[in-house]
């Protein structure tokens, strides 16, 4: 069995042995041996992919595996991975694991809730894999109806509804997707060759560009929904503050990454006309999220919904930077959604940790919690301080190298477009600090003068957390060096069609 | 004629064997021993479908009237299976005290003499042949239907079913009559191009299609679906829903695709038309069901629009496609009516609501509901998310972008309802659940047999080229 293929087993077998495994306890340790085994394959992944490309191998994929599925349709099972999906396949093994350790206790039908955060991950291992479309669909749809359960189960709040309407959102995303992907797929004999659905094959045709302009808003707003475009990005806040904290995690942290990769991999790499001539409208709509998300995140008072509207502003910069058509500006959004995904991960796992202690999430109900719950405070403002792109975390890096790349363009609406961005940090700060200021400091609310401390499962799963984000903020060149690698063909794609 | 050629039936000849069998058995087994016929039926029509799959030669018998070949054969052991599912799901109601006549005989005599209709239906060649065939499955089911004589319900479906039937039938005739009026002969392969395209032609064209578009309940034809399942005994209208459509589906796509190929710009923009409708109307009356029966019911009429895309393409590839979606959704209906039927049974209980807490209690049947509707919805990687993009991808090929599109956006729709489902059973909390209980062995492997095949089917893709290599039967 090739180490990708891999990815996609484990967790089918982990869900098998959490099938036959009796009592929470059982539960647990099954579900985390599973979680550990993948983090340890995706630590190899990284060491054998890096020792692949030390060897002088420098195809565009590497480990690649294409097996026939459906014949009459020339369907593939085809994987393969390049430096940016080996990194999104850790940050997701990262979370997952982490989020198994922040929901230890989950006391409702634990054996449901690993399997379907199981399935979800091997959904979204699947999608990173994958070079084939229909393949990637396929993983596509299993990990996002996982997340009716978890939410409609676990969640808290009008978790029906919130439920409802981020699989309702998400599948009807799924939809354009579909138009899309058979768009391009009916599209991908225009060469003369036979029909494909394998992505590195249909990036050799010139499709023509009438079918590039008419598909890709279907791919485009297909994933983009996903990565919380405006304005499609209602479902996030109310899904985001309804779900359990790991699954808040896993959503903010990986799923909502599907969209940029997507993006990136897919509707740009194989329709360059049509990214062209749709960029300045989405420019304009992913700008419109970045600013509108942060200003919708000070009015907020649930600190989950504050998070979720940070989503939406900080996804909005990647999709900003992809549209942005050079190389750094891919580079930063690329390491943007590295960034963010832990970055949101340890923010939610806090949120979680804070919740579980004060059972409530409205800011202005607490107060002087650092006082209290030391540790899970400070870990607050680091997760803070990171989101807002303090030096030394990942933010800053991921979001320089976006403004630096938008800065690239000297015409005045790119201009405009990319002050409007950068002026977003101003009010990052501010909500922000604005929720430091009321939550942790000042005089400790009377109620909550005894919280219990922070148990060693939380720790375990943050601290995690915290060492990848500094890891990315201190060797910035590493991260960025893998991505870089990968970013080539790209260049050549869409830049030069 | 000898008997060499006389095995092409082999199907409808043990079929028929069986049936007489049964009525034997019927009589010599009396008062307590009665509820072993329903082990024997289902137990020896088991036998006859591992038979079924045995390698059968190819050719044509009365003259041209009935023709089987390696594509109609594989589509009757799909019909087969489909049976027996029904069959073994439908043991424990049969036997079950609640039912006042113990009449377990006559249920397996019609439920296989409508099959044996089905078999002539997809086998004729003929459209007298035809004719009664369709007579032949209809009206035993329609006996079926009113099963449960004592329930007020029952028997309105029956008087439902045969009404609307009686009615489809005359407006088939009616169209044969054209057609053999513009063709000259009632021979698919002497009308093949000798139709014309003449008013006479045209007409007989729409009467045709809609008698069956009442057998598929195509909208506007879809009138008696939902108070037929409702009312008719869950088993039957479990049969109606996946049996009697397929087969109907079967042969209207072999008759339009070669007897009428000549009117493909006539009945590809009416299939088109018809299919959106029927996608949104099935749909948007699948929202507001209570009654689990008459929700998928709807959503049966639903899924019948979507076959209707898959057959616009009008190709080898299309023909392969709507076989392989119809084998899934037999499975997938089947699962999904099992566990209504069983709780039914079980509790008296159809409403969604009744449903509420259900995975606590149930959590296997609740599993088995919620896999079987997904796959209905389209999820993967359960088999009718393969099933429904073949259905797109055979639409887009000839670039019916815009139909894809809207039954993505139907899909959408439709998911919402199926989630209402799963909702209830798994994401609510009831102070008053169907308790837990315990099914018999064979309604256990019947759902176990569904749920694997609803895995399989999807992700194992010899089936599907092996559907796609008997196909090339066909002259098209």
């Amino acid at each position: 069995m090739d180490i990708l293929t891999l990815f996609v087993v484990i967790p089918v077998l982990t869900v098998l042995a959490l099938i036959f495994s009796k009592g929470i306890k059982q539960h647990r340790v099954v579900a985390l041996i599973g979680f550990i085994i993948q983090t340890l394959m995706s630590f190899n992944l990284i060491y054998q992919y890096l020792h692949e490309r030390a060897a002088g191998n420098n195809d565009v994929m590497v480990f690649t595996k294409d097996v026939m599925w459906f014949a009459p349709m020339n369907i593939h099972y085809a994987i393969g991975v390049d430096g940016i999906s080996v990194l999104m396949i850790l940050l997701t093994s990262i979370i997952v694991l982490t989020g198994i350790f922040i929901s230890w206790k989950v006391d409702d039908l634990p054996k449901e809730f690993f399997i379907s955060l199981i399935v979800l991950a091997s959904g979204v291992y699947g999608f990173f894999i994958s070079v084939d479309l229909f393949t990637m669909f396929v993983f596509y749809e299993i990990a996002v109806i996982p997340m009716y359960l978890l939410i409609g189960i676990w969640g808290s709040g009008p978790r029906e509804y919130a439920a409802m309407k981020l699989t309702i959102m998400l599948m009807g995303a799924s939809a354009l997707l579909l138009v899309g992907i058979l768009g391009v797929y009916f599209n991908s004999n225009a060469d003369g060759g036979a029909l494909t659905f394998n992505i590195f094959e249909i990036a050799k045709v010139n499709i023509p560009i009438s079918a590039q302009k008419l598909f890709f808003p279907f791919l485009f707003i297909g994933f983009a929904v996903i990565g919380a475009l405006f304005p499609f990005h209602t479902w996030s806040p109310d899904g985001h503050a309804s779900a359990p904290t790991a699954v808040s995690m896993l959503h903010a942290g990986v799923l909502m990454k599907l969209g940029g990769y997507g993006i990136f991999r897919v509707a740009m790499f194989v329709m360059p006309a049509g990214a062209h001539y749709w960029a300045n409208f989405f420019m304009v709509l992913a700008v419109i999220g970045v600013f509108y998300g942060a200003l919708a995140a000070i009015k907020q008072k649930d600190l989950k919904y504050i998070n979720a509207y940070s989503s939406v502003s900080h996804l909005g910069l990647v999709l900003l930077g992809l549209l942005m058509m050079n190389e750094i500006a891919w580079k930063g959004a690329m390491l943007q959604s590295l960034s963010h995904g832990f970055i949101t991960a340890l923010f939610f796992a806090m949120i979680g940790v804070i919740y579980g202690r004060t059972h409530t999430r409205i800011v202005t109900k607490m107060s002087g919690l650092l006082n209290v719950i030391p540790v899970a405070g400070a870990l607050y403002v680091i997760a803070g301080m990171a989101n807002l792109g303090l030096p030394g975390f990942s933010g800053f890096v991921a979001e320089m190298n976006i403004f630096v790349g938008a800065f690239q363009h000297a015409d005045t609406f790119h201009r405009v477009i990319t002050i409007i961005a950068v002026s977003s940090i101003v009010v990052t700060a501010v909500y922000i600090l604005r929720v430091v200021g009321m939550m942790l400091m000042g005089p400790t609310t009377p109620e909550f003068k005894n919280l219990p401390k922070i148990s060693w499962y939380e720790k375990t799963g943050t601290y995690i957390l915290v060492l990848f984000i500094v890891l990315i903020g201190i060797f910035p060149f590493w991260w960025g060096g893998i991505i870089s690698d990968s970013i080539g063909p790209f260049i050549e794609k869409i830049l030069t069609f | 004629m000898d008997l060499n050629s006389l095995m092409l039936m082999r199907h409808e000849l043990i079929l028929t064997l069986l049936i007489l069998i049964l009525l034997v058995v019927d009589i010599v087994f009396t008062g307590e021993n009665k509820k072993k016929v329903s082990y024997i039926a289902v137990g020896l029509f088991a036998v006859y479908t591992v038979i079924g799959f045995l390698p059968l030669k190819e050719g044509t018998l009365f003259g041209g009237m009935f023709e089987t070949n390696r594509m109609i054969f594989t589509f009757k052991n799909i019909l087969n299976i489909g049976v027996l599912l029904i069959s073994l799901l439908s043991i424990n109601w049969l036997n079950n005290k609640s039912l006042k006549h113990q009449k377990i005989g006559e249920f397996f005599i019609l439920l296989f003499s409508s099959l044996l209709g089905m078999f002539f239906l997809i086998s004729s060649r003929n459209f007298l042949m035809l004719y009664l065939s369709l007579e032949l499955s209809t009206l035993p089911v329609t006996a079926l239907a009113a099963y449960d004589i004592y329930s007020r319900k029952s028997s309105e479906a029956g008087i439902k079913l045969i009404l609307s039937a009686a009615l489809s039938s005359g407006i088939f005739l009616f169209g044969i009559s054209f057609i053999y009026a513009a063709g000259g002969s009632l021979y698919f392969h002497d009308l093949v191009g000798n139709i014309g395209h003449s008013y006479l032609s045209i007409a007989g064209l729409v009467m045709f299609f809609a008698g069956f578009a009442f057998k598929i309940s195509l909208v506007p034809f879809h009138f008696w679906t939902a108070d037929v399942y409702e009312g008719a005994p869950t088993p039957v209208s479990n049969y109606l829903s996946v049996i009697s459509k397929s087969a109907a589906v079967f042969i209207l796509m072999i008759t339009l695709f070669v007897t009428f190929r000549e009117l493909i710009d006539i009945w590809v923009p009416m299939l088109y038309g018809i299919s959106i409708l029927t996608m949104f109307i099935g749909n948007f009356f699948a929202l507001r069901q209570q009654n689990l029966k008459r929700f998928l019911a709807f959503s049966s009429v639903a899924q019948a629009g979507f076959v209707m895309m898959g057959m616009l393409a009008a190709d080898k590839l299309a023909v392969a496609t709507v076989i392989y979606f119809m084998a899934i959704y037999i499975f997938s209906n089947i699962g999904a009516f099992g566990v209504v039927q069983i709780v039914s049974i079980f509790s008296g209980k159809e409403n969604i609501d009744d449903y509420n807490g259900f995975y606590r209690t149930n959590p296997n049947l609740a599993l088995v509901l919620m896999l079987s509707l997904f796959s209905l919805a389209g999820i993967p990687p359960i088999a009718g998310f393969f099933g429904k993009f073949f259905l797109y991808t055979s639409a887009a090929s000839k670039g019916y972008y815009l139909l894809v599109f809207i039954a993505v956006v139907n899909v959408t729709i439709s998911l919402y309802y199926y989630l209402l489902v799963v909702r209830a059973a798994f994401l609510r909390r009831s102070d008053n659940p169907i308790p837990y209980f315990k099914n018999d062995v064979l309604t256990r492997i019947g759902l176990i047999i569904v749920v694997v095949s609803l895995f399989l089917i999807g992700l194992y893709s010899p089936l599907y080229d092996y559907i796609n290599s008997v196909v090339n039967v066909l002259n098209i």
